[in-house]
């Protein structure tokens, strides 16, 4: 199983979905990114590990200019998707997000019913010309889920009544319907219970056939289980960026060696 | 004199807590272990004694007064009172106890300087012996709390439980006044549909309530028909919620999310101070500054516009609105979750479509709520209409033209002289009945609308 996925990623590593070169956050006066260069290939899961703080879910939401949303955070820098600078005068960063999704630490699902809640994306982005079509994106988003066959017969109901995972892969089904080409997931699991972690898992390792993931995680056991590239980021600073098989057994940086033994974080 | 016994149930209340306190600190220090912190015991005596002490020193001052009162004149001497009316009778009263203030106008009668002697002696007397009853049933409680004291009993418990008793009074203390309120309207409208027939004044077109109250005077026939006064009221409502709930929800909705948190900051705070304006000085503004200037504007289009208008009273009554319906939208739309909003942005939403695909529909009951609060107001506005709206009972749903409210009527029918015999005077119950009824029944229809269409987050 390993060295199938081994040679399923050494066919992918060619393809740079995102580059990122000198960049830096500031979150008033506080330096919160430190000059991170980094290259994430498509259709691979990247994840970013480091202990609390250290700017990894800052580094995410640059990715998708969230950060935009927030007053007192300045990013600096070139971020690159397909070769187009998302921080350039010309990028709408309404459209941005719909090409490059998101997925929340805590599940947010919209106080709306399941349906809603799959075709808010589809809807704003105007992705289906009738009704028909609305109902076979919402029906291929929630089986891309993977959880069609549990909410297939109450999709009227609300979604905030799904349980914590379900709520999970409902919002990243509802992140799916838009049709992005980049996943971002901030923690996705850290508010579920093991077994939901395991099927939100299992999820994360479908969906990279078909998308750059790059998931933020607390959990080194997680980012070993679903990720082929690792990033460790420490203090605001990208410490040491390499194959996830490589970052666990073989570390170069004793920051990360420290880290991934339990010494520091 | 009224103010020592209240001294003494303090000192009651102060001693119970304190002897308590120290009985139990010397049974824990006895070496037994207490179920309750000693300071449970003390605060178990004290409620002991404030509540039920306080409850008997109010209740016996509430009905001191007309107790003396009636001992005072039943034992007036015999025949004095022959031939007088209630009104004579009450006359009487208020000189005897005029006399007994000392405020004695030409020469009273001997009895009545008798009556006001022994009306004195027996206020004197009643302060006297409440005082003792304050002090007897203090004592009586504090050495019950005391010889409740032990190591085992639940002076926790017991403190919760009178403290959830006051908690369930003062929750339903606007219920009970409430129906207090519905009562006695009720009761003045029994009496007003004695004399007017409930039909007439349902189904009525005509408001004309300037009848004779004597004889001799002249005056018009009088009709009670409502409708022409509560349509009045519609049509102002309706004008001051077309201005008020429009502006109101944009600048919420600016101000919560469009807005830089500098403007912000100073724009509040003056909306805020609209709703401090005295509803008389809105009044003023409507009938100098708005009505001639909605004339003019209505006579250079050649339309034809009353002096007073209910587009005038209206519009300056939606502008009082403004801030009701801003603040309530605003802390509506404040309390929506941050992760709401992170999700609806996170799929490439506008902050224009996340306002009006989530934000909105989750803070609607909080808008409605603001909205309802409005209307409330609305309906009950009585100065600025008093001022700009006019007098004259007109079915017309023209905004151009002067038209009058239920508000309105209500003040004009009991200013002035007024007996409570006649139907001019009970008219104005019947009515505030009415303006009751119809907010009661805006009220529920507007929360099944929120309960059907409200979308809950958690």
């Amino acid at each position: 199983m390993n060295d199938m996925r081994k040679i399923e990623r050494d066919a992918n590593m060619t393809d740079t979905k995102i580059t990122a070169r000198g960049v830096n956050v500031y979150y008033g006066d506080t330096h919160a990114i430190k000059d991170v260069n980094i290259e994430i290939t498509d259709k691979t899961v990247t994840a970013f590990i480091g202990p609390s703080g250290c700017g990894k879910s800052t580094f995410l939401r640059c990715l998708n200019r969230m950060n935009d949303t927030i007053d007192i955070c300045r990013v600096t820098g070139e971020i690159r998707i397909d070769d187009q600078d998302i921080n350039h005068k010309s990028v709408d960063p309404v459209q941005l997000r719909a090409q490059v999704g998101m997925v929340f630490q805590k599940p947010n699902p919209f106080p709306k019913s399941i349906y809603d809640n799959i075709a808010y994306g589809p809807r704003i982005h105007g992705l289906a010309k009738s009704k028909v079509e609305l109902d076979e994106i919402v029906e291929k988003s929630l089986r891309r889920g993977a959880i069609w066959d549990e909410v297939k017969d109450r999709l009227d109901e609300p979604g905030t009544g799904l349980s914590g995972g379900q709520q999970q892969r409902l919002c990243i089904a509802r992140a799916i319907a838009t049709e992005p080409e980049v996943l971002l997931m901030d923690e996705p699991c850290s508010a579920l219970d093991p077994i939901a972690t395991a099927q939100v898992e299992e999820l994360i390792d479908e969906l990279h056939r078909d998308y750059s993931v790059v998931i933020v995680t607390h959990s080194m056991q997680q980012a070993a289980r679903v990720s082929q590239k690792t990033a460790f980021f420490h203090l605001g600073n990208l410490v040491e960026f390499n194959d996830t098989s490589e970052i666990f057994t073989n570390p170069t940086d004793t920051r990360t060696e420290s880290y991934i033994t339990g010494r520091i974080g | 004199m009224t103010a020592l016994p209240f001294l003494l149930l303090i000192l009651a209340v102060v001693a119970g807590y304190v002897v308590n306190r120290r009985a139990a600190r010397l049974i824990r220090d006895g070496g037994n272990r207490l179920h309750s912190m000693t300071s449970y015991h003390g605060i178990f005596s004290a409620l002991l004694i404030l509540v039920p002490v306080l409850t008997f020193t109010l209740l016996w001052l509430v009905f001191q007064g007309p107790i003396i009162d009636r001992i005072t004149m039943a034992s007036l001497p015999e025949g004095v009172l022959d031939g007088l009316d209630s009104g004579g009778v009450q006359l009487v009263l208020a000189e005897i106890k005029s006399v007994s203030r000392g405020q004695v106008f030409g020469t009273p009668e001997d009895w009545k300087i008798a009556a006001a002697d022994r009306f004195v002696m027996l206020h004197d007397r009643a302060d006297w012996w409440l005082v003792v009853a304050v002090c007897i049933l203090s004592l009586g409680l504090l050495a019950f709390a005391r010889s409740r004291v032990a190591a085992d009993f639940r002076a926790r418990q017991g403190v919760e439980g009178i403290v959830s008793g006051l908690m369930i009074f003062c929750s339903t203390v606007a219920i009970f006044t409430t129906v207090g309120i519905i009562v006695s309207l009720s009761y003045e409208t029994m009496r007003f549909f004695d004399r007017v027939p409930v039909a007439d004044f349902l189904f009525g077109l005509n408001w004309e309530p300037q009848i004779p109250l004597r004889e001799d005077q002249i005056a018009a026939e009088g009709a009670f028909g409502w409708l022409p006064v509560i349509l009045g009221t519609i049509v102002i409502t309706v004008v001051a919620l077309i201005v008020a709930v429009p502006v109101g929800l944009f600048s919420a909705i600016y101000l919560n999310e469009f807005a830089p948190k500098r403007l912000r900051s100073v724009v509040k705070p003056v909306l805020e101070i609209l709703a401090g304006v005295p509803t008389v000085v809105y009044g003023f503004f409507a009938i100098l500054v708005v009505a001639p200037a909605i004339r003019n504007f209505g006579q250079s289009l050649g339309l034809d516009v009353a002096p007073n208008t209910a587009l005038a009273a209206g519009g300056v009554m939606g502008i009082m609105l403004i801030p009701f319906i801003s603040s309530f939208a605003d802390d509506a739309l404040s309390a929506v979750p941050q992760a709401m909003r992170d999700g609806a942005l996170g799929l490439g939403s506008t902050r224009g479509e996340m306002m009006t695909t989530v934000l909105f529909p989750a803070a609607l009951p909080g808008i409605v709520g603001g909205v309802l609060l409005a209307v409330s107001r609305a309906i009950g506005e009585t100065m600025i209409v008093v001022m700009a709206a006019g007098l004259m009972a007109k079915m017309t749903i023209n905004p151009l033209d002067s038209v009058t409210t239920v508000t309105v009527q209500i003040v004009t029918l009991l200013i002035g002289d007024t007996s409570f015999d006649n139907p001019k005077t009970l008219a104005a119950f019947a009515l505030g009945m009415m303006l009751f009824l119809v907010t009661l029944i805006i009220n529920i229809f507007a929360l099944r609308i929120v309960r059907k269409y409200r979308e809950a987050y958690d």
